[in-house]
């Protein structure tokens, strides 16, 4: 390993000037990285005028600290804090679980079947996809456009497509899906706005819920899927003997095996539903408001209360913050998975 | 989307099954869907069709009404109007006017990509089929290449367009040589490790809005922490988030501390993997550091590397929270990037006009994407 060469078993190793040159560069962005934590901790403690009195360095010296902001934000305000605080705990808990839920089936399937999807079958269902939807926009009935839709792609599936060549392979599913990823939020989420409108789903934790779990599958994909193919099939086999089914080898072996995995996959997952932003701003009203949201409403309304601001924030920050601390090693670990085998 | 689903580069091989017990099990043929379907079909139903809807959305004009919506279909109108009518100022810019310098430079652009193309019409690799794609490349990249230079010199001005672009090429160099610095350092042995790698990993954890009301407070140049220093220089009345580039510096000062993590972490990994008997047999032979760098070191995380880089600039394109809450996408438009910009035409009740501006940024996404994967990435992966 580099390191040790660095250190100790070579002529190269780090002459003391060298080590005290690398200690003061990591500790440069050690005070890049912390300062502006520290300060935005400090801001909460500040009465208004520590703060336009210009800048304060530290508590109990430069200014008493007051806690002043803290109770404006809890107690004063209430429900406008704590239900955006509930909002953004239940949907980011959600759809973290059910994308890791749904991602992890799907990436068992992709690594233990062999699954053989036609292109032109595809090519098809798209086209009667777009048919079906040109036909709603043109005044037929939803339902009727769907049904008449799945009807023709079974009877071109079960007659013409028995002949059509060629074939995908899982990879080519797993690329298709984790490949969402790419795909800008602004780009789809009209339609869904459209649709969620329709079926009253606005202003509803489900809205948030279903829409965080498809932006999170490619990650949970990509994740899960690696992991799972590091586990020897033989653990499998001995279960299938003694007749165990699919679901109750995934549930009771497979599960069991990945749970690292799982909670890395979890935690990162569950980093992007709390902090997303863009579409909450799509798709959430009063009611289910997120605390991204409430921050950000704080800039149009107050004009900068910084002491007011750094409490939310503060608030916002601190149970993703604290969980990265004690699980630092998994969530590492987690983002190594995708990314160095990718 | 579909994109490219033959492209092999991204979606790697994994072992196929093994033929045995296993094979015949497959015969539970339910089994096999119901864990496949709900993702494919959430997949379907929250993006696919969507995206479809998208594409009619935007040659569409929308009108709410009580009730429900009207949807008028008005044809490429709103991609016109966006590339060459009332909104072009403000999605591609405003353009100077072409001396010869410029048409030289572009000139010699699209000549490196001719030279390119003729090369691969003479290397064993040349198919017929792979021609009409690379002139749509020549075509795009000569776009891109006017854009850029139109709007970047002289009396032009980047629009939302060259703007993301900005973000997203100075951004992602910043994160990468960043973080490789932070990753070199720490893989020698020195006491503190582990505190570092978790001080360093911090700033991914935290909301993007929260960062850019961190940096609001850093910036401000009468309350921030910096104030002094700002006296110091003779700025205490001015605000540079106030000028176009203090602006932007800011958008990308934030990103870079909140996304070189990412590079880090992945870094140090990849550094760590390289072998130390083939580092000690480079040193026995007489490598300098430079040497070990470029000849062994280098080579080992380049692949890694390029993963993390398409990884980060499919990310940036997205870029809009940062903008939104450190500038509010201003002053002006100097700091609106091409979400921002079609989430503001869309509150202003535009909505084919924002279907389709999302469907500009998802073809330039997309094109920069396949030309780094299938052009860049082939290209410096051949060359070590």
């Amino acid at each position: 390993m580099m390191k040790r060469f660095f250190a100790t078993s070579s002529p190269f190793a780090p002459s003391p000037a060298w080590r005290i040159f690398s200690y003061a560069l990591l500790i440069f962005w050690a005070v890049v990285v912390l300062f502006p934590l520290y300060w935005l901790v400090i801001t909460s403690f500040k009465l208004p005028i520590d703060v336009s009195q210009g800048p304060k360095y530290l508590p109990f010296v430069d200014f008493q600290p007051s806690l002043h902001a803290w109770e404006y934000i809890l107690f004063d305000q209430g429900v406008t804090v704590t239900r955006p605080y509930t909002n953004t705990i239940v949907v980011g808990i959600w759809s973290a679980l059910v994308s890791l839920v749904i991602g992890s089936l799907a990436s068992y399937g992709l690594t233990r079947f062999t699954y053989r999807p036609k292109p032109a079958l595809v090519g098809v269902f798209l086209a009667l996809a777009i048919g079906a939807l040109a036909a709603v926009i043109a005044g037929v009935p939803p339902l009727v456009a769907v049904a008449a839709a799945i009807v023709l792609f079974f009877l071109i599936a079960q007659t013409i497509g028995r002949r059509f060549k060629g074939t995908l392979t899982n990879n080519d599913i797993a690329f298709w899906l984790i490949s969402q990823r790419m795909l800008p939020p602004v780009a789809v989420v009209i339609p869904i706005y459209l649709v969620y409108q329709q079926l009253g789903l606005l202003n509803t934790h489900a809205a948030l819920v279903i829409t965080y779990t498809t932006i999170n599958l490619p990650l949970v994909i990509w994740f899960m899927r690696d992991y799972f193919a590091s586990i020897p099939f033989e653990l499998e086999e001995s279960a299938f003997i003694d007749g165990a089914s699919r679901y109750q080898v995934f549930y009771r072996i497979i599960l069991p095996l990945s749970t690292p995995g799982l909670i890395a996959t979890f935690l990162i997952v569950l980093v992007f539903s709390w902090n997303e932003y863009i579409l909450a701003l799509f798709l959430t009203g009063a009611d289910t408001q997120t605390m991204p949201m409430l921050v950000v409403a704080q800039n149009a309304t107050r004009g900068p209360q910084w002491w007011n601001i750094s409490v939310l924030v503060v608030l916002m920050i601190a149970p993703i913050t604290i969980m990265a601390l004690f699980l630092e090693r998994y969530i590492a670990k987690g983002i190594l998975v995708g990314a160095v085998k990718g | 989307m579909l994109v490219n689903a033959q492209d092999p580069s991204k979606a790697k091989a994994l072992p196929a099954p093994q033929p045995t017990l296993l094979m015949r099990l497959q015969a539970d043929n339910v089994a096999r869907m119901v864990f496949l379907l709900p993702s494919v079909l959430l997949v379907l139903f929250l993006a696919v069709f969507p995206l479809l809807a998208s594409l009619y959305l935007s040659v569409s004009r929308i009108q709410l009404v009580r009730g429900g919506f009207n949807i008028e279909f008005i044809g490429l109108r709103n991609f016109e109007r966006l590339l060459s009518g009332s909104e072009q100022r403000r999605f591609l810019g405003r353009f100077t006017e072409f001396n010869l310098e410029h048409w030289l430079v572009l000139g010699a652009v699209v000549l490196v990509m001719v030279l390119m193309l003729i090369n691969y019409v003479r290397s064993p690799r040349f198919k017929w089929a792979g021609i009409p794609v690379r002139l749509v490349a020549i075509a795009f990249g000569a776009a891109i290449t006017y854009l850029l230079l139109g709007t970047l010199t002289g009396r032009g001005l980047p629009g939302t367009l060259v703007v993301t672009m900005i973000f997203v090429f100075a951004g992602v160099t910043l994160q990468y040589l960043l973080g490789l610095g932070l990753a070199m350092l720490l893989t020698q042995e020195l006491p503190g490790k582990r505190f570092f790698r978790i001080v360093f990993l911090l700033p991914m954890m935290i909301t993007p809005v929260g960062i850019a009301f961190l940096f609001r407070m850093m910036t401000d140049t009468l309350q921030g922490p910096l104030a002094p220093l700002w006296a110091l220089a003779g700025l205490r009345n001015f605000s540079w988030v106030e000028t176009a580039e203090g602006a932007r510096l800011a958008v990308v000062i934030g990103d870079t501390w909140q996304w070189t993590p990412f590079m880090f972490i992945i870094l140090l990994a990849a550094l760590e993997g390289v072998s130390r008997e083939t580092i000690e047999a480079a040193l026995v032979d007489g490598a300098n550091r430079a040497q070990l760098f470029f000849h062994i070191i280098l080579p080992e995380i380049l692949p890694v590397s390029m993963t993390l880089i398409l990884i980060r600039i499919i990310e940036s394109f997205k870029i809009i929270d940062m903008p939104q809450v450190l500038t509010r996408g201003g002053p002006g438009t100097a700091t609106e990037p091409v979400s921002l910009h079609a989430y503001n035409i869309w509150r202003a009740g535009d909505w084919g006009g924002s279907a389709a501006l999302s469907y500009l940024l998802l073809i330039v996404v997309t094109f920069v994407a396949l030309v780094f994967m299938n052009s860049v990435r082939r290209r410096v992966l051949e060359w070590v």
